[in-house]
């Protein structure tokens, strides 16, 4: 039973528009993916082979050339309105201390939006403890750039999960961090995802990472991208990174890295 | 005298070396106080004519003040519009540089056949010459947003008003700040150069009288009275700059502990 499911997708960049004399850029061809709900996936892939273009199709914010797109057996036709989203670069907003930046959605998504004054100060609390789960106890009234790219993410992450949405999609998020600070915010995801379960599509190019984090792992070709291939990650959780350096581990890493080296497709 | 107070001293040294230069080259060259003056023939001309000058200078000041304010309230309008619509800005941008690159001061005369001699003009043609860097700004304040940041609020289920209210006009306060700085000063020429062709008031008009009386010191009176009216608005715009956006200024933020 699948909560996410992308069917025979193709999507072309370029084509809607009319821009340019030829058919535009083929991103994703014939894609199939299925997710279940609560399941933590991650998609690889070498650059440029439309993993970001898999997210904004899941999110509504394109629309596939062929094939269609459902979320919870319901066709998606226009963007969701109840996903959590996060990117590489941090996109805190800078006029907003890191509390109000967290708060964000919720002056968006119902039920909060039209929720009375009265109860800013439950919201306050509630961000204030998804920031203390982060390890971001004292610094909700500090501005974006006092903090580092590791506590910018982290940041990131509080205002993608706090208005909990049943979707969070994750663009490499740890893409920009230096390798120590991404390993520990393995850590912190794999215990939001635990502890507030929903579905969650990783993007990125880290295979320990997808390795590591994931109950399934899918494999993208270079442009036009398709899945080739997938692997169930059976590691009991919580992981932890001593696991990483196991044989077994290993091997998964490997096989996963078989599949994008070069003609490994075959 | 350490690093801050050369940097407030410095402005009016610059100033006081100009007027030094100017007076000393009008000396040294011979040059007559009907073709130029010098600073001192000049200023004495503000002491002389103190209280027309007050007047004619509340006068320029208060009809600048409002073609600013109507420019401000404008432009800020049709800069979200432009910047926030892509139709808006595709349709509209165009027009407004060719718009831009009429000369307005030959516009005056057109003004005063439609609005008669007076102050409407002045505040018309304050309006038409500082509009123009407010919607820019804004537009471009609106345009920068980065991409991943619309897609986060959009999945969120944001609506183009949340956009602009919640991102698009903070994100834009610095640039609508800085263009006031540049509008202000636009505005004093708009409003000046309609009293000169058309005025019945303000500091244009007695430099219109003055050089028409062959009085060249008081018309430069009345050019320093207006660079010192250009230059106060200035330091408010500034100020005001300084105190609502001062999360886009990092360089201040430097000594602050970063708690690693």
């Amino acid at each position: 039973m699948s909560y996410i499911e992308i069917n025979d997708v193709d999507l072309q960049y370029g084509r809607q528009s009319g821009a340019g004399n030829g058919t535009g850029t083929l991103a994703l061809e014939n894609a199939n993916l299925s997710i279940g709900q609560n399941e933590f996936i991650a998609v690889v892939g070498p650059s440029g082979c439309g993993k970001s273009t898999l997210l904004k199709l899941i999110s509504g914010l394109v629309k596939p050339t062929r094939g269609a797109v459902r979320v919870g057996g319901e066709p998606v036709r226009r963007p969701l309105k109840n996903v959590g989203m996060a990117f590489q670069n941090s996109t805190l907003l800078p006029w907003r201390n890191v509390r109000d930046n967290v708060l964000l959605p919720l002056e968006i998504v119902e039920p909060y939006r039209s929720q009375p004054r009265s109860k800013a100060a439950i919201k306050r609390k509630r961000a204030d403890e998804l920031l203390a789960t982060v390890g971001l106890a004292d610094f909700g009234d500090r501005m974006p750039w006092q903090l580092s790219g590791g506590m910018q993410q982290r940041a990131q992450l509080c205002r993608a999960l706090i208005h909990e949405p049943s979707i969070l999609l994750l663009d490499e998020p740890f893409g920009a961090l230096d390798a120590f600070t991404r390993e520990e915010l393995w850590a912190v995801l794999q215990n939001l995802w635990m502890t507030r379960k929903c579905t969650v599509v990783l993007v990125t190019h880290e295979l320990r990472e997808a390795v590591y984090l994931c109950d399934t792992v899918y494999v993208v070709s270079p442009r036009p991208g398709r899945v080739i291939a997938s692997s169930q990650v059976p590691f009991p959780r919580p992981r932890t990174l001593d696991m990483t350096y196991q044989a077994e581990f290993v091997d998964l890493v490997h096989a996963c890295r078989h599949h994008i080296r070069p003609g490994g497709a075959a | 005298m350490n690093k801050a107070t050369v940097e407030t001293l410095a402005p009016w040294v610059t100033t006081l070396l100009l007027l030094i230069i100017w007076q000393l080259g009008v000396m040294i060259f011979h040059i007559e106080n009907f073709v130029l003056p010098t600073p001192i023939e000049a200023i004495q001309q503000i002491w002389a004519n103190r209280y027309p000058l007050l007047q004619h200078g509340l006068a320029t000041l208060i009809t600048t003040l409002v073609g600013f304010a109507i420019a401000v309230v404008f432009g800020l309008l049709l800069g979200i519009l432009v910047g926030s619509f892509r139709l808006a800005y595709v349709s509209l941008y165009p027009v407004l540089i060719g718009f831009n690159s009429v000369p307005k001061a030959a516009l005056v005369p057109v003004l005063v056949i439609w609005f008669g001699v007076g102050t409407v003009p002045a505040v018309i043609a304050a309006f038409l010459l500082s509009f123009f860097p407010v919607v820019v700004n804004v537009a471009t304040g609106f345009a920068t947003i980065e991409p991943e940041l619309v897609d986060v609020l959009r999945v969120l289920g944001a609506t183009r008003r949340d956009m602009i209210v919640k991102i698009g006009i903070p994100r834009s306060l610095p640039y609508f700040f800085a263009s006031l700085k540049i509008a202000i000063t636009l505005s004093f020429v708009g409003s000046v150069i309609a009293e000169i062709v058309a005025g019945n008031n303000g500091i244009g008009n007695v430099m219109l009288i003055a050089s028409s009386n062959f009085n060249v010191p008081l018309v430069f009176a009345a050019l320093l009275v207006v660079g010192v009216m250009g230059v106060g608005m200035y330091a408010i715009f500034a100020a005001l700059e300084t105190r609502f956006t001062a999360w886009s200024v990092r360089g201040s933020g430097l000594e602050y502990p970063t708690g690693g």
